[in-house]
């Protein structure tokens, strides 16, 4: 493709502070943080959870124990919404290489949809978990 | 599709290959998340006996193993993009995928440890 003759430099403004982000872009963004979140913290954490919890029944017990503390079900509970919402979010990209909701009315929906899916199922969790 | 001149040492090799990677590994995940909470589910809950004997089934433990592999390819994908958005200079980008590839590596062969070593 082409790109037509410019006259000049365009104007950049890109504060993102101070630019309403349409849904969607707000449902990529946290799909990616979601995404480095699972990389970061979720694989090793769920590896080491894994390791402890088969090792033995008391260090499974002490696994159970740990996971109880608030502070770690509050962090258990990020990785759970970032696990849903990159699931999520990552559906719609399947949807919208098979031309689903891919036209800029339904992916504002779906972008809706994934992300607010994504926070109320981790609502559910976390008060099962509590 | 226009290829570039030069190729990008570390870039994505403009493959259609991890595009549709990225795909079939969430495939493997979504099924592999469905059977999982489908067990704890059908079992309701587990005590530390049942959670040993899930794992200590062969294909449990294969199951899991393909949801790892799928998993960590996936994220190579994921992060690899992120370091190309993010991390310009390259002697700053290749030392960090680096990193990023030995580590996924790394969990990797923890992950065939905690499946298949001795417990």
């Amino acid at each position: 493709m082409a790109a037509p003759s410019r006259p000049g430099p365009r104007p950049v403004y890109l504060n993102l502070l101070a630019i309403r982000q349409p849904v969607p872009a707000i449902a990529s963004f946290l799909h990616r943080v979601s995404g480095a979140l699972l990389f970061l913290v979720g694989i090793p954490a769920a590896l080491w959870g894994l390791q402890a919890s088969l090792a033995s029944p008391e260090r499974y017990e002490a696994f159970r124990a740990f996971v109880a503390h608030p502070a770690v079900k509050l962090a258990l509970l990020v990785l759970v919404w970032a696990y849903l919402h990159h699931l999520f979010a990552g559906l719609r990209h399947v949807l919208a290489d098979v031309h689903v909701a891919s036209e800029l009315g339904p992916a504002r929906r779906t972008a809706v949809l994934a992300t607010v899916a994504a926070l109320a199922l981790t609502l559910v969790v976390g008060v099962r978990a509590w | 599709m226009v290829m570039p001149a030069k190729k990008h040492l570390v870039g994505a090799h403009y493959g259609l290959a991890d595009w549709l990677a990225q795909r079939v590994t969430a495939v493997v995940m979504i099924a592999y998340t469905l059977l999982f909470l489908g067990v704890v589910a059908w079992h309701g809950g587990l005590d530390h006996g049942a959670w040993r004997a899930l794992f200590a089934h062969g294909g449990f433990r294969v199951a899991t193993f393909l949801f790892v592999a799928a998993l960590l390819y996936h994220a190579w994908v994921g992060m690899r993009n992120i370091t190309m958005d993010y991390v310009k200079p390259l002697v700053v980008r290749l030392p960090l995928q680096g990193a990023i590839v030995a580590a996924l590596v790394a969990y990797a062969g923890w992950t065939i440890g905690i499946l298949w070593g001795g417990r």
